[in-house]
């Protein structure tokens, strides 16, 4: 076929173009999504409790992924600073994702348990009071705002919609749980629960 | 002068012509003016994230000027407030003047243009209030993402129902880009979108982890691949030969370099998740095809540079044209970085540094935004019935304010993130690490110092440009042109 039939459809042109763009997509989504590596999830992963996923809501939506990464890379410099290198089957209920593209802050893929929650309370209040070099914002006004508990509930639900292994009686005590909880103490409890599976920190 | 500047509202008979013997220039009018106030607005978001990176004092205790949520609104606020107007902007005008017709829907693309902005305010109002997906440049939710698919869908029916109206057999090569961009722009939105809603303002995506990451740099590398390249050098291929005054370097180049590029590019994301755990076979597709982009992709810059062939003396007397040039040139550079960086051994060195950050402005202030400065200057004085803009001193001014401002961010950013990934990865002889992670950000800090002087010159630049502009619109009254018949 020579170009200059296609020059001259605008339909030809446009299903050519089409398929020029479907077939990478195709090629390297469609595998991965059957692919049994990226879906189950690895030993000790479980769904995030309650109060850790309104907590991991507070994280995404106050951006942290924008300085932080959570993967750690397969380099001995890495596993070395942060702990064992991530694997997919960590990551099976992280709806979003939250690998990050930049470093701005030190990765959390394996930050839980490694400081004590008063740390984690003081840091994020300022925290330069504990790192003085740091540039990060400051969260003190994350004690103020009560997780709010008919959402966390709405949000389990959809969770299990989507597939997520949430029991109904998890749903139904959630609200229960995160009673009086400040989304300074859920993030806390998120921070405080990532890269725990793995046990072997240095 | 140019033909098409000619013409004016009433024909050779003395009587006025009718609504479709002339070009819908209104629109286009609309989308070039606020280029450049998203561009100022954009920017100015990037300054403030810049020196709250020296003073974090500058995040002020507040949710709503926090770091993490202003990031997202600098890039949002550039890439598609700034870049999709000035695409917007264009294209009306490119596909237009080269189908000989006017715009098709008057309605329909005056709904793209008060959409669009509809949707830049709700991005401004949302993400400064935490409502995101998270997902870098798809961070609105999913009210915000349904809007723009559907004012997405209304710009392709303006710009393919113009060009199947068009008054000449073949579809010019500016259109071919300006299509795909469309085209795969609608793709990767709505599939990289798909998620569940909880409430108006918060959803999760159907995808979990890796699969998540794959469909979000899918989407991601190809936003980079088709909103800031695709739809540029449709921009490219109308504006370069158009100041140059010289035809288009090689129509085979053309050809082969336009599928190449848009066959290619899609291959390409998953250099963003090199040594993650997306599986081995992926991490190595998306390094191969992303080195093999940069024969497409320098395709491209060749066939513009080119087009300059007997017209180098006029880069002396016209600052549009070098705005032109050294976009290209910039383009060519970024292009060749990119697949350099995607060779692992490579990215596992830059990943996760300021060498990124480096890199993609260089793509976008030297390629994106310089392409986009020098084709609006090229526009605006068609579009207002003049010679040339109000001053071409200023145009000067902002060309050399532009390109030092690139210089000093991408030299200062490169530095800077080799620095990081050489101390991250710097270990003792009895195998410790050498420096802490809080050594690396002090080690920086200068580096942040200078990248903040070169945005302040790209900004100031900015500022001469909206003077000028506004000079140039304010002088003289809009009159509709004629549209052109076929040569």
């Amino acid at each position: 076929m020579r170009h200059d039939t296609i020059e001259r459809s605008v339909n030809l042109m446009m299903v050519l173009i089409i398929l020029a763009v479907s077939i990478g997509g195709l090629v390297e989504l469609i595998p991965l999504m059957y692919s049994s590596e990226a879906n189950e999830p690895a030993e000790g992963i479980e769904v995030y409790s309650p109060i850790r996923l309104a907590g991991r809501d507070v994280y995404v939506r106050e951006g942290c992924y924008n300085c932080h990464s959570q993967m750690v890379r397969p380099f001995r410099s890495e596993t070395e600073r942060y702990g064992p290198y991530t694997t997919a089957g960590e990551t099976v209920y992280d709806r979003p994702f939250q690998f990050g593209s930049k470093r701005t802050g030190p990765d959390l893929a394996r930050v839980g348990g490694r400081y004590s929650d008063a740390w984690q309370r003081l840091h994020l209040q300022n925290p330069r009071a504990l790192v003085p070099e740091s540039t990060m914002p400051t969260y003190a006004w994350l004690e103020d705002r009560p997780v709010d508990p008919e959402l966390l509930t709405a949000k389990l639900e959809t969770l299990q919609f989507l597939g997520d292994p949430y029991t109904d009686e998890q749903i139904a005590s959630a609200a229960a749980e995160v009673e009086g909880v400040s989304e300074m103490d859920a993030l806390i409890a998120y921070l405080q629960g990532l890269g725990t599976n793995r046990r072997n920190r240095r | 002068m140019s033909p098409d500047r000619s013409a004016s509202s009433i024909n050779n008979r003395g009587r006025p012509l009718d609504k479709q013997a002339q070009y819908n220039d209104t629109v286009v009018r609309q989308f070039s003016i606020v280029v450049v106030v998203w561009g100022l607005v954009g920017m100015a978001v990037g300054l403030f994230i810049a020196a709250q990176m020296i003073w974090p004092q500058l995040n002020m205790d507040l949710p709503f000027l926090s770091f993490g949520r202003l990031r997202p609104l600098h890039t949002n606020a550039v890439i598609f407030a700034f870049g999709g107007s000035a695409l917007f902007a264009t294209s009306y005008y490119v596909v237009q003047r080269t189908c000989h017709v006017r715009l098709a829907f008057d309605k329909l693309a005056a709904f793209t243009f008060w959409g669009w902005q509809l949707i830049i305010v709700l991005a401004a109002i949302t993400l400064p209030l935490g409502i995101t997906q998270s997902k870098e440049y798809a961070e609105l939710e999913w009210p915000i993402d349904l809007l723009i698919a559907v004012v997405w869908v209304a710009y392709a029916i303006v710009f393919f129902g113009t060009v199947m109206k068009r008054r000449v057999k073949h579809i010019y090569v500016a259109n071919w880009f300006y299509g795909a961009f469309i085209i795969t722009v609608a793709i990767l939105h709505i599939f990289n979108n798909l998620a569940v809603p909880v409430t108006l303002f918060k959803s999760y995506t159907i995808y979990t982890g890796v699969v998540d990451a794959m469909m979000q740099w899918w989407y991601g590398h190809n936003a980079v691949g088709f909103f800031l390249t695709a739809g540029f050098l449709g921009m490219m291929y109308y504006f370069v030969p158009k100041q140059a005054g010289r035809p288009v370097y090689s129509y085979r180049l053309s050809v082969v370099h336009f599928w190449s590029l848009i066959a290619v590019y899609m291959w390409a994301g998953p250099h963003h998740l090199h040594y993650t755990s997306l599986p081995d076979w992926a991490q190595t597709l998306g390094m191969v095809f992303s080195v093999i982009l940069l024969a497409p992709s320098w395709g491209g810059m060749i066939n513009g540079i080119m087009t300059l062939s007997g017209a180098w003396h006029k880069l002396r007397s016209d600052p549009i044209l070098k705005f032109m040039i050294v976009a290209l040139s910039f383009y060519g550079m970024s292009t060749f970085e990119g697949p350099m960086m995607s060779i692992k051994t490579v990215n596992a060195l830059s990943h996760y540094t300021n060498w990124t950050i480096g890199h993609v402005h260089s793509g976008a202030l030297g390629w994106v935004a310089m392409m986009t400065i020098g084709s609006i200057y090229c526009l605006l004085p068609r579009l207002y019935n003049r010679d040339g803009m109000y001053s071409t001193k200023l145009i000067d001014v902002h060309f050399w304010t532009s390109t030092i401002g690139v210089v000093l961010y991408a030299v200062s950013m490169w530095i800077a993130g080799v620095t990081e990934g050489l101390m991250w990865r710097a270990v003792n002889d009895d195998g410790t690490l050498t420096y802490s992670f809080v050594e690396s950000l002090k080690a920086i800090e200068p580096y942040h110092y200078l990248r903040l002087l070169g945005g302040l010159i790209f900004f100031a630049g900015m500022c001469v440009m909206a003077y000028n502009v506004f000079k140039t619109v304010t002088q003289q009254k809009a009159v509709p042109v004629a549209v052109l018949d076929p040569a």
